[in-house]
């Protein structure tokens, strides 16, 4: 079984419209939309869900208040200052440790179940979709990721595809290192900016970190060509593979607006033949 | 009065806006709490006088003491502990550093230590003051950092929030208690769709907000229709165009060199401070 990640650093580098394209190009293969709090595959995919599961993330502490006394323990003891003054935890700052359970001298504190996501599995026209929706505010991210990336996995094993493709999500955090440890390429996707190379070099070093196979994509790569150039030079430094360089084109947005990748909406595009080359490239390294 | 700036969508011109609109305005701190992928020192450069380093408390078992009962690790909500029959193992990234560990060990044989997990640099960039933070890469946790940019928030200027994008907590942290939050978007699907889920975060939070469109121009009207229907105000509009595209890309802000853009920033602050 390969994974191939489609990661960035920095957010609205191209991510999801390379990895749909990808998907539209590629035969056999599971999909997984990992960035769950801010999807955007299915806008160009059009999945049929056919099965939804329930996410639950951290648990919430609940103070019954008749049995409160205001004695203050749970508020002194809570690191995520989640309690207020009137005896409350606040959803969006409790991160279900349990420490105001355990030191509530009337055992007044709950833990509660929460549900902070779901997960989906669909039909798409290029093959099975595994993505989520982490309901919006909600933490646990990087489990819900987890998730979804076990049932990519399921539906590979039981399809017999030895092929998930990956739209991870921005930064280097937590949902970033559970959509990328254990697989085994990542396609970093870089604009040719100051703000780029930065988030590309942070990145680069995520990957690294867990023993991932990197490749390079310059979006918008004639923006700015100067900067282009420095990242083609620190790469060959590095020894690391440039798959592609993709000019910039309205057609991109245009495609998007459309609903369709935009291998399809224009195949003979050059960001459609400069993708379907990068594509070639990964598969065969 | 405290100004967040978020998305949902990355890419949006965050960034973009908050160091724009900082050069454009006096008495300003720019907090870029967007600590996995921080950019405002790239745009800014700024002298930084000041570097704090971010811990969270782990637990440290004394094996001396330890009897293995294991009571540490059932009470563990994130799994950071696992005892067997004599050892105990500690995933220090999953600890989220509540201290239950140590208060539920009956044989007091639990310590803390400090791991670092991020940096907060405070500096100057000529009448700015900018705060940033920066997480260690592996660290998957950026919360703990974010919280320490938002400790040096001042009272006495305008703080200007850059957030990270998304919608879950490192968004949630960086945009809580601001007075407005003011989301940056672009008019394409992705746009409106990450919009969207962003505008039920900040309901959530009661956190008053209006939209600034960017890169105006491309993609389609449908941003402008959800506008309106939800009665959300459009505050600004920065046309797409190349050669604010190219100073992006060369770390200027576009305000230095296109400074009739100053007066529309001041404008939007005045606006939004009377919808406050």
């Amino acid at each position: 079984m390969r994974e191939i990640a489609v990661v960035s650093g920095k957010g609205g580098t191209g991510k999801t419209t390379i990895t749909a394209s990808f998907a539209a190009l590629a035969q056999n293969l599971v999909i997984a939309d990992c960035d769950v709090d801010a999807p955007d595959l299915h806008l160009l995919l059009h999945p049929e869900t056919v099965e939804t599961q329930e996410f639950q993330g951290p648990k919430l502490a609940v103070i019954d208040k008749t049995k409160c006394i205001k004695c203050g323990s749970c508020k002194d003891s809570c690191r995520f200052d989640a309690i207020t003054d009137a005896f409350e935890a606040v959803p969006f700052l409790c991160e279900g440790c349990g420490v105001c359970a355990i030191v509530c001298p009337e055992e007044a504190i709950d833990l509660k179940e929460r549900i902070s996501g779901h997960a989906f599995i669909s039909k798409t026209k290029y093959g099975m979709l595994a993505h989520a929706r982490l309901d919006p505010g909600e933490a646990n991210s990087g489990k819900l990721v987890t998730l979804v990336r076990h049932n990519a996995k399921g539906i590979a094993e039981k399809a017999k595809h030895d092929l998930i493709l990956i739209d991870g999500p921005p930064g280097i955090g937590c949902p970033v290192i559970a959509s990328v440890t254990g697989v085994n390429a990542g396609l970093v996707v870089a604009e040719p900016t100051m703000s780029g190379i930065h988030d590309l070099k942070r990145a680069l070093q995520l990957l690294n970190h867990f023993n991932v196979l990197p490749f390079v994509c310059i979006n918008k790569s004639d923006i700015n060509t100067e900067n282009t150039g420095k990242i083609v030079d620190f790469c060959e430094n590095k020894r690391l593979e440039v798959a592609g360089k993709i000019p910039f084109d309205p057609i991109v947005t245009e495609a998007m607006v459309a609903g369709k990748t935009v291998v399809e909406y224009s195949p003979t595009n050059m960001v459609s033949r400069e993708i379907e080359s990068m594509w070639k490239r990964i598969l065969t390294a | 009065m405290i100004l967040s700036i978020a998305s949902g969508k990355g890419g949006t011109g965050k960034t973009t806006v908050a160091v724009n609109m900082a050069l454009s305005l006096e008495d300003v701190q720019l907090l870029d709490c967007d600590v996995e992928e921080p950019n405002v020192h790239l745009l800014l450069h700024p002298t930084v006088n000041q570097e704090k380093l971010v811990y969270v408390s782990i637990p440290k078992v004394n094996e001396k003491l330890c009897d293995y009962c294991g009571k540490c690790a059932d009470f563990c909500e994130y799994n950071a502990l696992f005892v067997g029959p004599g050892r105990v193992l500690l995933f220090e990234e999953l600890c989220h550093g509540c201290g239950g560990c140590a208060i539920v060990c009956p044989k007091e044989a639990i310590a803390e230590k400090k791991r670092k997990v991020g940096t907060v640099k405070t500096g100057v960039a000529g009448d700015v003051d900018l705060v940033y933070g920066e997480l260690e890469v592996g660290e998957p946790m950026a919360v703990p950092v974010i919280r320490g940019v938002k400790k040096q928030a001042t009272n006495d200027k305008t703080v200007i929030i850059d957030s990270p994008p998304g919608t879950a907590c490192p968004v949630i942290e960086s945009v809580y208690e601001s007075d407005y939050c003011l989301l940056a978007t672009e008019p394409t699907p992705f746009g409106l769709h990450d919009l969207k889920m962003t505008v039920q975060v900040l309901e959530r939070l009661k956190i008053p907000f209006g939209v600034l469109v960017n890169n105006a121009g491309i993609g389609d009207r449908r941003v402008y229709e959800y506008c309106e229907d939800k009665g959300v105000p459009i505050l600004l509009e920065i046309p797409f165009q190349r050669k604010i595209a190219e100073l992006y890309s060369r770390g200027v802000p576009f305000v230095e060199k296109m400074p009739e853009w100053k007066n529309r920033f001041q404008k939007l602050l005045d606006d939004i401070e009377r919808l406050v």
